[in-house]
Protein backbone atom coordinates (compact mmCIF):
# COMPACT_ATOMS: atom_id res chain seq x y z
CA UNK A 1 0.00 0.00 0.00
CA UNK A 2 2.55 2.26 0.79
CA UNK A 3 4.21 1.73 -2.49
CA UNK A 4 1.23 3.55 -4.06
CA UNK A 5 1.46 7.07 -2.03
CA UNK A 6 4.88 8.08 -4.08
CA UNK A 7 3.31 6.60 -7.58
CA UNK A 8 -0.24 8.99 -6.75
CA UNK A 9 1.63 11.87 -5.57
CA UNK A 10 4.23 12.15 -8.88
CA UNK A 11 1.23 11.35 -11.03
CA UNK A 12 -1.30 13.65 -9.64
CA UNK A 13 1.29 16.50 -9.47
CA UNK A 14 2.14 16.02 -13.25
CA UNK A 15 -0.81 17.18 -14.28
CA UNK A 16 0.26 20.62 -12.97
CA UNK A 17 3.70 20.32 -13.76
CA UNK A 18 2.47 21.12 -17.75
CA UNK A 19 0.08 22.98 -19.09
CA UNK A 20 -2.41 19.75 -19.40
CA UNK A 21 -4.13 20.10 -16.18
CA UNK A 22 -4.97 23.55 -16.12
CA UNK A 23 -6.14 23.34 -19.86
CA UNK A 24 -7.97 20.34 -18.65
CA UNK A 25 -9.71 22.20 -16.03
CA UNK A 26 -10.68 25.22 -17.83
CA UNK A 27 -12.10 22.90 -20.61
CA UNK A 28 -13.86 21.04 -17.89
CA UNK A 29 -15.33 24.42 -16.62
CA UNK A 30 -16.27 26.16 -19.44
CA UNK A 31 -18.19 23.04 -21.12
CA UNK A 32 -19.57 22.13 -17.63
CA UNK A 33 -21.10 26.23 -17.70
CA UNK A 34 -22.09 26.53 -21.23
CA UNK A 35 -24.22 23.11 -21.04
CA UNK A 36 -25.83 23.84 -18.22
CA UNK A 37 -26.31 27.52 -18.36
CA UNK A 38 -27.16 27.78 -22.07
CA UNK A 39 -28.06 24.30 -24.06
CA UNK A 40 -29.34 22.98 -20.96
CA UNK A 41 -31.40 26.06 -19.86
CA UNK A 42 -30.21 26.55 -16.07
CA UNK A 43 -32.34 29.82 -15.59
CA UNK A 44 -35.35 28.31 -17.44
CA UNK A 45 -36.04 25.17 -15.66
CA UNK A 46 -37.33 27.12 -12.53
CA UNK A 47 -35.31 24.56 -10.52
CA UNK A 48 -32.83 25.24 -7.63
CA UNK A 49 -30.32 21.79 -8.62
CA UNK A 50 -27.85 21.06 -10.73
CA UNK A 51 -29.47 18.54 -12.40
CA UNK A 52 -29.63 20.25 -15.62
CA UNK A 53 -25.65 19.81 -15.01
CA UNK A 54 -25.68 16.33 -14.22
CA UNK A 55 -27.47 15.66 -16.89
CA UNK A 56 -24.69 16.66 -19.60
CA UNK A 57 -22.23 14.69 -17.19
CA UNK A 58 -22.34 10.91 -19.30
CA UNK A 59 -22.09 13.08 -22.30
CA UNK A 60 -18.79 15.56 -21.71
CA UNK A 61 -16.76 12.85 -19.77
CA UNK A 62 -17.36 10.72 -22.93
CA UNK A 63 -14.85 12.99 -24.35
CA UNK A 64 -13.09 14.80 -21.68
CA UNK A 65 -11.91 11.52 -19.69
CA UNK A 66 -10.37 10.10 -22.48
CA UNK A 67 -8.36 12.83 -23.11
CA UNK A 68 -7.30 13.00 -18.75
CA UNK A 69 -6.76 9.49 -19.64
CA UNK A 70 -5.13 9.10 -22.65
CA UNK A 71 -1.72 9.85 -21.45
CA UNK A 72 -2.18 7.21 -18.21
CA UNK A 73 0.19 4.44 -20.24
CA UNK A 74 0.44 5.30 -23.17
CA UNK A 75 2.88 7.77 -22.49
CA UNK A 76 5.13 5.88 -20.14
CA UNK A 77 5.20 3.19 -23.23
CA UNK A 78 6.06 5.81 -25.76
CA UNK A 79 8.58 7.53 -23.69
CA UNK A 80 10.74 4.57 -22.21
CA UNK A 81 9.81 5.48 -18.68
CA UNK A 82 7.82 2.43 -17.88
CA UNK A 83 11.11 0.73 -18.20
CA UNK A 84 12.14 2.53 -15.33
CA UNK A 85 8.89 2.24 -13.42
CA UNK A 86 8.81 -1.29 -13.87
CA UNK A 87 12.24 -1.55 -12.55
CA UNK A 88 11.48 0.22 -9.43
CA UNK A 89 10.52 -2.11 -6.23
CA UNK A 90 6.69 -1.41 -7.29
CA UNK A 91 3.97 -4.45 -8.54
CA UNK A 92 2.10 -4.08 -11.53
CA UNK A 93 -0.98 -3.24 -9.38
CA UNK A 94 0.99 -1.06 -7.44
CA UNK A 95 1.50 1.36 -10.60
CA UNK A 96 -1.70 0.73 -11.91
CA UNK A 97 -3.47 1.65 -8.80
CA UNK A 98 -0.93 4.73 -8.27
CA UNK A 99 -1.72 5.68 -11.59
CA UNK A 100 -5.79 5.50 -11.54
CA UNK A 101 -6.18 6.91 -8.15
CA UNK A 102 -4.44 10.16 -9.10
CA UNK A 103 -5.93 10.60 -11.84
CA UNK A 104 -9.52 9.78 -10.49
CA UNK A 105 -8.46 12.30 -7.99
CA UNK A 106 -7.37 14.80 -10.35
CA UNK A 107 -11.00 14.48 -12.22
CA UNK A 108 -12.76 14.72 -8.49
CA UNK A 109 -11.20 18.13 -8.37
CA UNK A 110 -12.55 19.13 -11.50
CA UNK A 111 -16.20 17.61 -10.97
CA UNK A 112 -15.88 19.74 -7.42
CA UNK A 113 -14.54 22.61 -8.61
CA UNK A 114 -17.84 22.93 -10.35
CA UNK A 115 -19.19 23.72 -6.61
CA UNK A 116 -19.32 27.91 -7.47
CA UNK A 117 -22.33 26.46 -9.35
CA UNK A 118 -24.45 24.96 -6.49
CA UNK A 119 -23.79 28.10 -4.11
CA UNK A 120 -25.24 30.12 -7.04
CA UNK A 121 -28.03 27.54 -6.99
CA UNK A 122 -28.06 28.15 -3.18
CA UNK A 123 -28.30 31.52 -3.52
CA UNK A 124 -31.27 31.91 -5.96
CA UNK A 125 -33.45 28.67 -4.35
CA UNK A 126 -33.40 26.82 -1.86
CA UNK A 127 -32.14 23.66 -3.30
CA UNK A 128 -32.12 20.24 -1.85
CA UNK A 129 -28.82 19.62 -0.29
CA UNK A 130 -29.17 15.89 -0.70
CA UNK A 131 -29.86 15.31 -4.23
CA UNK A 132 -26.61 18.24 -4.81
CA UNK A 133 -24.94 15.71 -2.52
CA UNK A 134 -25.67 12.57 -4.71
CA UNK A 135 -25.56 13.87 -8.22
CA UNK A 136 -21.57 14.36 -7.29
CA UNK A 137 -21.29 11.34 -5.53
CA UNK A 138 -22.41 10.08 -8.28
CA UNK A 139 -20.99 12.17 -10.90
CA UNK A 140 -17.13 11.22 -9.37
CA UNK A 141 -17.97 7.12 -9.28
CA UNK A 142 -19.25 7.71 -13.31
CA UNK A 143 -15.89 9.36 -13.76
CA UNK A 144 -14.13 6.37 -11.70
CA UNK A 145 -15.66 3.44 -14.25
CA UNK A 146 -15.20 5.49 -17.13
CA UNK A 147 -11.50 6.59 -16.00
CA UNK A 148 -11.17 2.83 -15.69
CA UNK A 149 -11.86 1.86 -18.78
CA UNK A 150 -9.32 4.52 -20.64
CA UNK A 151 -6.76 3.12 -18.15
CA UNK A 152 -7.12 -0.36 -19.62
CA UNK A 153 -7.78 1.09 -23.35
CA UNK A 154 -4.17 3.45 -22.80
CA UNK A 155 -2.47 0.30 -21.79
CA UNK A 156 -3.02 -1.07 -25.12
CA UNK A 157 -1.13 1.42 -27.43
CA UNK A 158 1.60 3.56 -26.80
CA UNK A 159 -0.05 6.43 -29.40
CA UNK A 160 -1.86 8.51 -27.24
CA UNK A 161 -3.95 9.27 -30.63
CA UNK A 162 -4.91 5.75 -30.77
CA UNK A 163 -5.55 5.76 -26.80
CA UNK A 164 -7.82 8.44 -27.10
CA UNK A 165 -9.99 7.25 -29.92
CA UNK A 166 -10.59 3.40 -28.80
CA UNK A 167 -11.48 4.91 -25.28
CA UNK A 168 -13.65 7.17 -26.80
CA UNK A 169 -15.24 4.45 -29.16
CA UNK A 170 -15.65 1.73 -25.40
CA UNK A 171 -17.02 4.63 -23.30
CA UNK A 172 -19.53 5.41 -25.80
CA UNK A 173 -20.51 1.86 -26.25
CA UNK A 174 -20.94 1.74 -22.97
CA UNK A 175 -22.90 4.81 -22.98
CA UNK A 176 -25.37 4.42 -25.59
CA UNK A 177 -26.30 0.64 -24.00
CA UNK A 178 -28.32 2.85 -22.06
CA UNK A 179 -30.13 5.33 -24.60
CA UNK A 180 -33.58 4.61 -25.24
CA UNK A 181 -33.45 5.07 -28.83
CA UNK A 182 -30.49 2.52 -29.67
CA UNK A 183 -32.38 0.25 -27.25
CA UNK A 184 -35.94 0.44 -29.33
CA UNK A 185 -33.46 -0.45 -32.13
CA UNK A 186 -31.54 -3.49 -30.68
CA UNK A 187 -35.09 -4.77 -29.19
CA UNK A 188 -35.92 -5.66 -32.92
CA UNK A 189 -33.29 -7.91 -32.98
CA UNK A 190 -33.07 -9.00 -29.21
CA UNK A 191 -35.43 -10.74 -27.12
CA UNK A 192 -36.70 -8.22 -24.05
CA UNK A 193 -34.23 -9.53 -21.24
CA UNK A 194 -30.99 -8.98 -23.53
CA UNK A 195 -31.89 -5.57 -24.28
CA UNK A 196 -32.31 -4.88 -20.54
CA UNK A 197 -29.57 -7.06 -19.69
CA UNK A 198 -27.16 -4.93 -21.76
CA UNK A 199 -29.48 -1.68 -20.85
CA UNK A 200 -27.77 -2.91 -17.10
CA UNK A 201 -24.39 -2.61 -18.45
CA UNK A 202 -25.12 1.30 -19.01
CA UNK A 203 -23.36 4.30 -17.71
CA UNK A 204 -26.46 6.60 -18.18
CA UNK A 205 -28.50 3.88 -16.72
CA UNK A 206 -26.68 3.61 -13.62
CA UNK A 207 -26.49 6.97 -13.06
CA UNK A 208 -29.52 8.70 -13.25
CA UNK A 209 -30.89 7.81 -10.22
CA UNK A 210 -27.83 9.66 -8.60
CA UNK A 211 -29.01 12.89 -10.42
CA UNK A 212 -32.59 12.81 -8.46
CA UNK A 213 -30.95 12.05 -5.46
CA UNK A 214 -30.73 7.99 -4.78
CA UNK A 215 -27.56 6.41 -3.42
CA UNK A 216 -28.74 3.21 -4.77
CA UNK A 217 -25.87 0.49 -3.35
CA UNK A 218 -26.43 -0.99 -6.96
CA UNK A 219 -25.22 1.86 -8.83
CA UNK A 220 -22.66 2.29 -6.37
CA UNK A 221 -21.38 -1.22 -7.05
CA UNK A 222 -22.04 -1.30 -10.76
CA UNK A 223 -19.28 1.51 -11.30
CA UNK A 224 -16.67 0.49 -8.51
CA UNK A 225 -16.69 -3.51 -10.22
CA UNK A 226 -16.47 -1.83 -13.65
CA UNK A 227 -13.99 0.48 -12.62
CA UNK A 228 -12.51 -2.65 -10.97
CA UNK A 229 -12.59 -5.06 -13.70
CA UNK A 230 -11.39 -2.94 -16.03
CA UNK A 231 -7.78 -2.45 -13.80
CA UNK A 232 -7.74 -5.57 -13.70
CA UNK A 233 -7.53 -6.09 -17.21
CA UNK A 234 -5.37 -3.44 -17.36
CA UNK A 235 -2.71 -5.08 -15.14
CA UNK A 236 -3.30 -8.20 -17.47
CA UNK A 237 -2.73 -6.24 -20.59
CA UNK A 238 0.99 -4.82 -18.56
CA UNK A 239 2.22 -7.94 -17.05
CA UNK A 240 1.89 -9.55 -20.48
CA UNK B 1 25.74 -11.90 -6.93
CA UNK B 2 24.22 -12.68 -10.42
CA UNK B 3 23.74 -15.66 -11.72
CA UNK B 4 22.13 -15.79 -15.30
CA UNK B 5 20.46 -19.23 -16.14
CA UNK B 6 19.81 -20.32 -19.67
CA UNK B 7 17.92 -17.10 -20.58
CA UNK B 8 16.03 -16.98 -23.72
CA UNK B 9 13.70 -14.55 -25.02
CA UNK B 10 11.56 -14.72 -28.17
CA UNK B 11 10.27 -12.13 -30.29
CA UNK B 12 7.54 -13.79 -32.43
CA UNK B 13 9.80 -16.35 -33.99
CA UNK B 14 12.85 -14.74 -33.58
CA UNK B 15 15.25 -15.56 -30.83
CA UNK B 16 16.48 -11.87 -29.33
CA UNK B 17 18.82 -14.36 -26.85
CA UNK B 18 19.28 -17.86 -26.89
CA UNK B 19 20.42 -19.08 -23.82
CA UNK B 20 22.87 -16.82 -22.21
CA UNK B 21 24.60 -18.34 -19.07
CA UNK B 22 27.14 -16.56 -17.01
CA UNK B 23 27.83 -15.57 -13.70
CA UNK B 24 28.90 -12.31 -12.23
CA UNK B 25 30.67 -12.68 -8.78
CA UNK B 26 30.95 -9.41 -5.79
CA UNK B 27 33.90 -6.92 -6.50
CA UNK B 28 33.70 -8.29 -11.04
CA UNK B 29 33.05 -5.43 -13.41
CA UNK B 30 31.81 -7.45 -16.13
CA UNK B 31 32.10 -5.99 -20.10
CA UNK B 32 29.05 -6.74 -22.18
CA UNK B 33 29.98 -6.92 -25.99
CA UNK B 34 28.46 -7.47 -28.70
CA UNK B 35 27.30 -5.76 -32.14
CA UNK B 36 24.09 -3.92 -32.37
CA UNK B 37 21.17 -6.28 -32.29
CA UNK B 38 23.34 -8.49 -30.30
CA UNK B 39 20.84 -9.14 -27.19
CA UNK B 40 22.37 -7.30 -24.72
CA UNK B 41 19.69 -4.59 -23.94
CA UNK B 42 17.14 -7.57 -23.99
CA UNK B 43 19.74 -9.65 -21.49
CA UNK B 44 19.55 -7.04 -19.70
CA UNK B 45 15.96 -6.15 -19.45
CA UNK B 46 15.59 -10.07 -17.91
CA UNK B 47 18.11 -9.54 -15.55
CA UNK B 48 16.57 -6.43 -14.49
CA UNK B 49 13.00 -7.90 -13.94
CA UNK B 50 11.51 -5.65 -16.53
CA UNK B 51 10.85 -8.67 -19.48
CA UNK B 52 9.66 -11.90 -18.76
CA UNK B 53 12.11 -14.60 -20.06
CA UNK B 54 10.82 -17.22 -22.75
CA UNK B 55 12.91 -19.24 -20.87
CA UNK B 56 15.73 -19.63 -17.98
CA UNK B 57 16.13 -17.04 -15.13
CA UNK B 58 18.55 -14.61 -13.27
CA UNK B 59 19.26 -15.12 -9.83
CA UNK B 60 20.34 -11.68 -7.99
CA UNK B 61 21.44 -11.53 -4.22
CA UNK B 62 19.88 -14.89 -3.92
CA UNK B 63 16.14 -13.69 -5.21
CA UNK B 64 15.01 -15.43 -8.39
CA UNK B 65 13.78 -12.66 -10.46
CA UNK B 66 10.83 -14.79 -12.04
CA UNK B 67 9.50 -15.77 -8.50
CA UNK B 68 10.26 -12.34 -6.58
CA UNK B 69 10.82 -9.69 -8.72
CA UNK B 70 10.09 -6.94 -6.46
CA UNK B 71 13.10 -8.21 -4.65
CA UNK B 72 15.03 -8.34 -7.02
CA UNK B 73 14.56 -4.81 -8.16
CA UNK B 74 15.05 -3.39 -4.34
CA UNK B 75 18.85 -4.75 -4.96
CA UNK B 76 19.23 -3.24 -8.45
CA UNK B 77 20.36 0.04 -9.79
CA UNK B 78 19.43 0.10 -13.34
CA UNK B 79 19.84 2.42 -16.44
CA UNK B 80 18.05 1.61 -19.06
CA UNK B 81 19.62 2.25 -22.52
CA UNK B 82 18.61 6.05 -23.54
CA UNK B 83 18.01 6.87 -19.92
CA UNK B 84 14.42 7.31 -19.91
CA UNK B 85 13.20 10.08 -17.44
CA UNK B 86 9.88 12.02 -16.71
CA UNK B 87 10.96 15.06 -18.73
CA UNK B 88 8.35 17.50 -16.97
CA UNK B 89 10.42 17.08 -13.91
CA UNK B 90 13.54 18.59 -12.71
CA UNK B 91 16.06 16.75 -11.75
CA UNK B 92 15.60 17.16 -7.82
CA UNK B 93 11.85 16.16 -8.30
CA UNK B 94 12.64 13.51 -10.33
CA UNK B 95 14.91 11.83 -7.56
CA UNK B 96 13.24 12.89 -4.63
CA UNK B 97 10.39 10.79 -6.57
CA UNK B 98 13.01 7.69 -7.16
CA UNK B 99 14.36 8.03 -3.45
CA UNK B 100 10.91 7.58 -2.44
CA UNK B 101 9.69 4.66 -4.43
CA UNK B 102 13.04 3.03 -2.95
CA UNK B 103 11.84 3.50 0.52
CA UNK B 104 13.41 6.53 2.01
CA UNK B 105 10.32 7.96 3.31
CA UNK B 106 11.51 10.72 5.54
CA UNK B 107 12.37 14.15 4.34
CA UNK B 108 15.76 13.95 5.52
CA UNK B 109 16.59 10.64 4.03
CA UNK B 110 15.55 11.66 1.15
CA UNK B 111 17.58 14.81 0.32
CA UNK B 112 20.80 13.00 1.91
CA UNK B 113 20.00 9.90 -0.44
CA UNK B 114 19.44 12.64 -3.50
CA UNK B 115 22.40 15.30 -2.70
CA UNK B 116 24.74 12.25 -2.61
CA UNK B 117 23.55 11.28 -5.92
CA UNK B 118 24.08 14.60 -7.60
CA UNK B 119 27.42 15.19 -6.06
CA UNK B 120 28.79 11.92 -7.76
CA UNK B 121 27.38 12.88 -11.25
CA UNK B 122 27.99 16.07 -10.95
CA UNK B 123 24.37 17.26 -11.77
CA UNK B 124 24.45 19.89 -9.01
CA UNK B 125 24.29 22.93 -11.66
CA UNK B 126 21.07 21.75 -13.38
CA UNK B 127 19.26 20.23 -10.27
CA UNK B 128 16.07 22.82 -10.79
CA UNK B 129 15.97 22.08 -14.27
CA UNK B 130 13.35 20.27 -15.66
CA UNK B 131 15.04 17.15 -17.34
CA UNK B 132 13.43 17.75 -21.44
CA UNK B 133 15.44 20.79 -21.23
CA UNK B 134 18.67 19.12 -20.54
CA UNK B 135 21.40 18.28 -23.17
CA UNK B 136 22.44 14.46 -24.28
CA UNK B 137 25.07 14.42 -21.81
CA UNK B 138 23.28 15.31 -18.87
CA UNK B 139 20.19 13.81 -19.23
CA UNK B 140 22.36 10.48 -19.20
CA UNK B 141 24.02 11.84 -15.87
CA UNK B 142 20.35 12.02 -14.10
CA UNK B 143 19.58 8.00 -15.53
CA UNK B 144 23.05 7.10 -14.08
CA UNK B 145 22.30 9.37 -10.35
CA UNK B 146 18.94 7.36 -10.14
CA UNK B 147 20.63 4.00 -11.05
CA UNK B 148 23.73 4.74 -7.95
CA UNK B 149 20.75 6.76 -5.55
CA UNK B 150 20.22 3.94 -3.40
CA UNK B 151 23.62 2.25 -3.02
CA UNK B 152 22.57 -0.80 -4.45
CA UNK B 153 24.72 -4.11 -4.61
CA UNK B 154 24.44 -5.10 -8.00
CA UNK B 155 24.57 -2.42 -10.54
CA UNK B 156 22.78 -3.33 -14.35
CA UNK B 157 23.87 -0.13 -16.96
CA UNK B 158 23.19 0.24 -20.48
CA UNK B 159 25.39 2.20 -22.41
CA UNK B 160 26.47 4.34 -19.37
CA UNK B 161 29.01 6.43 -20.97
CA UNK B 162 26.74 6.64 -24.49
CA UNK B 163 26.62 10.75 -25.03
CA UNK B 164 29.09 11.75 -22.46
CA UNK B 165 31.98 14.47 -23.28
CA UNK B 166 35.45 12.85 -22.58
CA UNK B 167 35.70 14.19 -19.09
CA UNK B 168 32.75 12.79 -18.39
CA UNK B 169 33.35 9.38 -19.79
CA UNK B 170 36.30 9.30 -17.58
CA UNK B 171 34.82 10.66 -14.33
CA UNK B 172 32.25 7.83 -14.81
CA UNK B 173 34.72 4.86 -15.65
CA UNK B 174 36.75 5.94 -12.19
CA UNK B 175 33.11 6.22 -10.33
CA UNK B 176 32.42 2.68 -11.50
CA UNK B 177 35.71 1.55 -10.64
CA UNK B 178 35.67 2.95 -7.02
CA UNK B 179 32.55 1.31 -6.34
CA UNK B 180 32.86 -1.92 -8.11
CA UNK B 181 34.68 -3.26 -4.63
CA UNK B 182 32.01 -4.41 -3.31
CA UNK B 183 29.14 -4.36 -5.64
CA UNK B 184 28.73 -6.61 -8.95
CA UNK B 185 28.22 -4.33 -12.02
CA UNK B 186 27.64 -5.55 -15.30
CA UNK B 187 27.70 -3.10 -18.55
CA UNK B 188 27.45 -2.55 -21.75
CA UNK B 189 29.18 -1.05 -24.69
CA UNK B 190 30.61 -0.39 -27.33
CA UNK B 191 33.85 1.13 -26.52
CA UNK B 192 36.55 -1.29 -26.69
CA UNK B 193 38.68 0.87 -24.74
CA UNK B 194 36.06 1.42 -21.99
CA UNK B 195 36.73 -2.58 -21.43
CA UNK B 196 40.32 -2.73 -21.21
CA UNK B 197 40.21 0.35 -19.15
CA UNK B 198 37.86 -1.15 -15.93
CA UNK B 199 35.84 -4.70 -16.95
CA UNK B 200 37.75 -7.42 -15.09
CA UNK B 201 35.84 -9.67 -17.18
CA UNK B 202 34.44 -9.77 -21.12
CA UNK B 203 31.18 -11.03 -22.42
CA UNK B 204 30.78 -11.08 -25.88
CA UNK B 205 27.27 -12.49 -27.57
CA UNK B 206 26.46 -12.43 -30.97
CA UNK B 207 22.87 -13.30 -32.28
CA UNK B 208 21.68 -13.77 -28.64
CA UNK B 209 24.08 -16.01 -27.92
CA UNK B 210 27.68 -15.71 -25.86
CA UNK B 211 30.69 -16.35 -27.89
CA UNK B 212 33.43 -15.00 -25.51
CA UNK B 213 33.34 -15.24 -21.76
CA UNK B 214 37.03 -14.05 -20.01
CA UNK B 215 39.32 -11.84 -18.40
CA UNK B 216 40.44 -8.96 -20.75
CA UNK B 217 44.29 -10.18 -20.95
CA UNK B 218 43.11 -13.22 -21.93
CA UNK B 219 40.93 -11.20 -25.13
CA UNK B 220 43.58 -9.44 -25.83
CA UNK B 221 45.79 -12.66 -25.97
CA UNK B 222 44.02 -14.14 -28.89
CA UNK B 223 46.30 -11.99 -31.37
CA UNK B 224 48.72 -10.72 -29.13
CA UNK B 225 49.44 -6.68 -30.49
CA UNK B 226 46.47 -6.57 -32.52
CA UNK B 227 43.89 -3.82 -31.86
CA UNK B 228 40.64 -5.53 -29.66
CA UNK B 229 38.37 -3.58 -32.23
CA UNK B 230 39.89 -5.96 -34.77
CA UNK B 231 39.42 -9.28 -32.21
CA UNK B 232 36.24 -8.12 -31.83
CA UNK B 233 35.55 -8.00 -35.65
CA UNK B 234 36.74 -11.55 -36.22
CA UNK B 235 34.54 -13.34 -33.49
CA UNK B 236 31.27 -11.73 -34.94
CA UNK B 237 31.51 -11.71 -38.54
CA UNK B 238 28.70 -13.92 -39.25
CA UNK B 239 26.70 -10.90 -37.54
CA UNK B 240 25.83 -9.38 -40.62
N1 LIG C 1 9.95 -5.28 -28.66
C1 LIG C 1 10.60 -5.97 -29.61
N2 LIG C 1 9.92 -6.64 -30.56
C2 LIG C 1 10.55 -7.35 -31.51
N3 LIG C 1 11.88 -7.46 -31.59
C3 LIG C 1 12.62 -6.85 -30.67
C4 LIG C 1 12.02 -6.05 -29.64
N4 LIG C 1 13.00 -5.55 -28.87
C5 LIG C 1 14.16 -5.99 -29.40
N5 LIG C 1 13.94 -6.77 -30.47
C6 LIG C 1 14.97 -7.44 -31.30
O1 LIG C 1 15.81 -8.20 -30.45
C7 LIG C 1 17.14 -8.15 -30.90
C8 LIG C 1 18.05 -7.77 -29.76
O2 LIG C 1 17.85 -6.41 -29.43
P1 LIG C 1 18.67 -5.65 -28.28
O3 LIG C 1 18.04 -4.33 -28.08
O4 LIG C 1 18.77 -6.55 -27.11
O5 LIG C 1 20.09 -5.48 -28.94
P2 LIG C 1 21.40 -4.81 -28.35
O6 LIG C 1 22.43 -5.85 -28.27
O7 LIG C 1 21.10 -4.06 -27.12
O8 LIG C 1 21.78 -3.79 -29.52
P3 LIG C 1 22.40 -2.31 -29.47
O9 LIG C 1 23.86 -2.47 -29.46
O10 LIG C 1 21.97 -1.72 -30.79
O11 LIG C 1 21.84 -1.61 -28.30
C9 LIG C 1 17.15 -7.20 -32.08
O12 LIG C 1 17.17 -7.97 -33.27
C10 LIG C 1 15.87 -6.44 -31.96
O13 LIG C 1 15.40 -6.08 -33.24
MG1 LIG D 1 21.12 -2.12 -26.57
Amino acid sequence: MSQITPLFKREFLGYFRSPVGYVFLAVFLTASVILAFFVGGFFRSNTASLETLFNFYPWLFLFLIPAAGMRLWSEEKRTGTIELLFTLPVTTLQAVLGKYLAAWAFLALAILLSFPMAITVAYLGDPDWGVLISGYVGSILMAGAYLGVCSFMSALTKNQVISFVISLLACLILLFLGLSIFNNALSAVLPTWAVDLLANFSFSTHFAAFTKGIIDPKDVVYFLSLAGFSLFLNVVVLER
Amino acid sequence: MIEVKGLVKLYGSKRAVDGVTFTVKRGEILGFLGPNGAGKSTTMKMITGFLQPTAGTAIVDGHDVTQDPVAVKRRIGYLPESAPAYGEMTVDEFLGFIAETRGFRSAEARTSQVNRAIGLTHLDPVRKQTIETLSKGYKQRVGFAQALLHDPPVLVLDEPTDGLDPNQKNEVRSLIKNMATEKAVILSTHILEEVEAICTRVIIISQGRVVVDETPAKFQARQPGARLDAIFRSLTQSDV
